[in-house]
C-alpha cells in the first residue's frame, strides 16, 4: 500500500464505524499472521487493543505518516508504553501509511526495523521512543505533552499502558506529576484486560479501584468499552472534550485479551504465545473482511 | 613542570549552573529539569530567569528521565539535574531504554559524584557512574576538572546531538583552566609535556595530578600530564601518542577501578600497545562519611597516591 492511497491520508472525520471495523479485522489478521510467522510475539493484548489503535490512527488523531517527523509539531502523538503489543502497533502504522505493509513480514526477524518491541534505533517511521521495559511511557508522553505546550502546539498526546504495567512505580511518579503540572493536553489509556503473564491482575498485583486511585491523583477519569467501537469512539470524543481544563485525562478501557479470536479471548495464556498452523487457520476464519489485503 | 596559577577555588557544580544559565540566554530550546535539588545543582539562576523552561519534578528521578526523553520530541534540549547516584544507578533502565537506545538528545547532569560528596556517606557517593554510563552504546561521558571547564562543557554539550552524561562535584577546587578555553568533546587536553611517565587524569584528580607532577619534578621525574575530560569517546590518539613516548602509564580518577577511565585506557593499551599501567582509583570498595580531604587520602586519591603509582609503574617499565 503506498502512502498516497493510505487510509490515513483520506479524510478521517467521515470514516464510518463499519469501515473502521473492516480495518480492525484486517489489523487482527495481520497480528495473528505476524506472530505465527515467527512463532513468537504477543497476540493477546494486541488483539484486545486493536479497536483503540484503529480508532486513534484512522479516525481520531490528526497525524501525517509521510514524511515521518519525529518532533510531530502540529500533530497528535501516540506512545505505546506496553511495547510488547508491537504487532498491533506495527500493523496500524503500516496500514495508515507510515511504512509499506509488506514490511510486516519482517517482524522479529534479523535486520528488521520491526523489532520484537518497538524501537527508534532502526528508524521505523511512526515510533518515537523505545518501549518494552514497562512503566516508562507515561513519563515520556507527559514530557512530549509539555514540549507541545512550550511550542504553542495545541495538539494532543495519547499514551497506552497495560493494566499489569501499573505495578511499576514509575507510572505513579508520572501520575502524580502530570496533574500537578496541569498537563491537560494528555490522554492516557489503561488497557484493563485484567490479565498478566502469571495470571489475573487481581490475584497477582491488586490494582484495586483504579478510578478512585487516579481521581485521588487529580486526573479526569472516564471508563470505556475498548472492544466496541460504537462505545469507544464517543468515549474518545468525551476524553478530548475534557482536555484543556487543567487536568490530564485517563481512560480506563475494558478489553478482552485476544478479542476477535474466540479461543484466545479472556485468558492470560495467549499473552505471549503464537498460534500454530491449525490455530492460525481457525483465527483467520473468524477474522473475515470483505476485501482481505493480507501482506 | 609547568606552573598552573590560580586566583580562586570554586566548585565544578557552580560551573554547571553558570553554563546552564548562559544557555538559557542563548538557546531557546534548552530546558531544565530537577529532582528537588535546585540549590545543590546550582540551578537557581536558570530557575529564576527561565521559569517557563524549568520543570520541578520532585523526588521522582525515573519520571524525570522519561519526561526528558519526551521533551526532546518537539525539539527541546533537556538538561536533567540531580546527584550522580540518582542520575545513573537509580534510573539505569530509564536511561537505557527511553534515552540511550532511543537516541534522545538528553543531557544528564550529575553533581556530588564520588567520595568528595563527603559526610553524607556511601549511600550518596557513587563511584560506579562512569562505568554504568560508558557501557551504554552511543552515550558520551564527560568529567570536567574545574569550574571553567565544567561551564564550557555544559555549553558545548547543548550543541552536540545525542545523549550525554556530564559528571561534576561538590568541593571547591582551584580554577586553573583558561576561562576562554574551547571545550572539545572527545579531545584530551595536554597540560604538561613530559618524557618519563604519562599521567591521564579526569575530574577532581586532574588538579591532584598537577600537584603530583610538582612532587615528581622535585625527584627529577618529568611527567606528562593529560586531562581526559571525555572518557567516552576516549581520545585514543592522544593516549597512544603519549604512552608510546613515555612507555608507562598512570590513570587517576575519583571512581572505581572497574569501569572507569583506567579501565578504558587499559583496554586501549592492551589492544594497541601493551605497556605497564597503574590505576589511582577506588579498589572495589564503597566510600564512607568524612571530609572530602580525609576521604581522598583514605581511599588513595591524592597526589601522594599518584606519586607512588608513578614510581611503581616506572619500576615496571622495560
Amino acid at each position: 500500500m503506498s502512502a498516497s492511497s493510505s487510509p490515513a491520508a483520506e479524510a478521517t472525520a467521515t470514516r464510518s464505524v463499519a469501515e473502521l471495523k473492516q480495518i480492525a479485522a484486517q489489523v487482527r489478521r495481520d497480528i495473528v499472521r505476524m506472530v505465527h510467522a515467527v512463532n513468537s510475539g504477543h497476540p493477546g493484548g494486541s488483539l484486545g487493543c486493536t479497536d483503540l489503535l484503529v480508532a486513534l490512527y484512522f479516525k481520531v488523531m490528526k497525524h501525517h505518516p509521510e514524511p515521518f517527523d519525529m518532533n510531530g509539531v502540529g500533530q497528535d502523538l501516540f506512545f505505546l508504553s506496553n511495547g510488547h503489543i508491537s504487532p498491533v502497533f506495527y500493523s496500524v502504522l503500516a496500514r495508515s501509511g507510515y511504512f509499506p505493509v509488506s514490511e510486516l513480514s519482517t517482524f522479529r526477524k534479523l535486520n528488521s526495523r520491526l523489532q520484537g518491541h518497538p524501537a527508534t534505533h532502526e528508524h521505523l517511521p511512526g515510533v518515537r521512543v523505545a518501549s518494552g521495559s514497562l512503566g516508562q511511557g507515561l513519563s515520556v508522553a507527559t514530557g512530549a505533552a509539555q514540549a507541545k505546550k512550550l511550542n504553542g502546539d495545541d495538539r494532543t498526546v495519547f499514551v497506552l499502558m497495560g493494566d499489569g504495567e501499573l505495578q511499576e512505580g514509575q507510572v505513579w511518579e508520572a501520575a502524580m506529576y502530570a496533574p500537578h503540572h496541569k498537563v491537560d493536553n494528555l490522554i492516557a489509556v489503561v488497557d484493563r484486560n485484567g490479565q498478566q503473564i502469571d495470571g489475573p491482575t487481581d490475584k497477582i498485583g491488586g490494582l484495586g479501584d483504579l478510578r478512585a486511585k487516579f481521581e485521588a491523583f487529580n486526573w479526569e477519569v472516564l471508563e470505556a468499552n475498548g472492544n466496541d467501537l460504537e462505545q469507544l469512539l464517543p468515549a474518545l470524543e468525551d476524553a478530548q472534550a475534557r482536555l484543556g481544563k487543567g487536568k490530564p485525562v485517563m481512560i480506563l478501557m475494558d478489553t478482552q485479551m485476544g478479542y476477535g479470536v474466540d479461543f484466545m479471548m479472556g485468558s492470560h495464556k495467549w499473552h505471549g504465545v503464537a498460534p500454530n498452523d491449525e490455530q492460525l487457520e481457525k483465527a483467520l476464519q473468524q477474522l473475515s473482511v470483505e476485501k482481505a489485503s493480507d501482506y | 613542570m609547568k606552573d598552573f596559577p590560580y586566583t580562586e577555588k570554586k566548585d565544578t557544580r557552580s560551573g554547571f549552573g553558570a553554563g546552564l544559565h548562559e544557555l538559557g540566554q542563548t538557546n531557546p530550546n534548552v530546558v531544565a529539569l530537577c529532582a528537588d535539588l535546585i540549590g545543590s545543582l546550582k540551578m537557581d539562576a536558570f530557575v529564576k530567569d527561565f521559569p517557563e523552561r524549568f520543570f520541578q519534578v520532585g523526588i521522582a528521578e525515573a519520571n524525570m528521565m522519561g519526561l526528558a526523553a519526551g521533551l526532546t520530541i518537539g525539539g527541546k534540549i533537556p538538561f536533567t539535574g540531580t546527584f550522580a547516584n540518582f542520575s545513573t544507578g537509580r534510573v539505569y533502565d530509564q536511561i537505557r531504554q527511553s534515552i540511550a537506545y532511543s537516541g534522545k538528545n538528553v543531557k544528564i547532569c550529575a553533581s556530588h559524584a564520588g567520595v568528595t560528596l563527603g559526610e553524607d556517606g556511601a549511600t550518596h557517593q557513587i563511584l560506579e557512574d562512569i562505568g554504568l554510563m560508558k557501557m551504554l552504546p552511543h552515550m558520551t561521558v564527560i568529567n570536567p576538572c574545574d569550574y571553567n571547564q565544567t561551564k564550557a562543557a555544559t555549553i558545548a554539550i547543548a550543541d552536540y546531538e545525542g545523549p550525554v552524561y556530564l559528571r561534576f562535584g561538590r568541593p571547591v577546587v582551584p580554577v586553573f583552566t583558561p576561562a576562554d578555553q574551547k571545550f572539545e568533546i572527545g579531545k584530551a587536553v595536554m597540560l604538561n609535556e613530559g618524557t618519563d611517565v604519562s599521567i591521564f587524569a579526569t575530574g577532581h584528580l586532574v588538579w591532584k595530578a598537577i600537584l603530583a607532577g610538582k612532587l615528581l619534578a622535585e625527584k627529577g621525574i618529568n611527567a606528562e600530564i593529560i586531562n581526559i575530560h571525555t572518557i567516552k569517546p576516549l581520545d585514543a590518539e592522544a593516549v597512544l601518542t603519549s604512552a608510546r613516548k613515555t612507555r608507562c602509564v598512570v590513570t587517576a580518577e575519583e571512581h572505581q577501578m572497574n569501569g572507569g577511565l583506567g579501565d578504558s585506557i587499559a583496554q586501549l593499551l592492551a589492544r594497541e600497545e601493551p605497556l605497564p599501567l597503574e590505576m589511582v582509583a577506588v579498589n572495589d570498595s564503597f566510600g564512607e562519611s568524612g571530609t572530602p580531604e580525609q576521604l581522598m587520602e583514605k581511599y588513595g586519591l591524592n597526589e601522594q597516591a599518584i606519586v607512588a603509582a608513578v614510581e611503581k609503574v616506572m619500576a615496571r617499565r622495560k
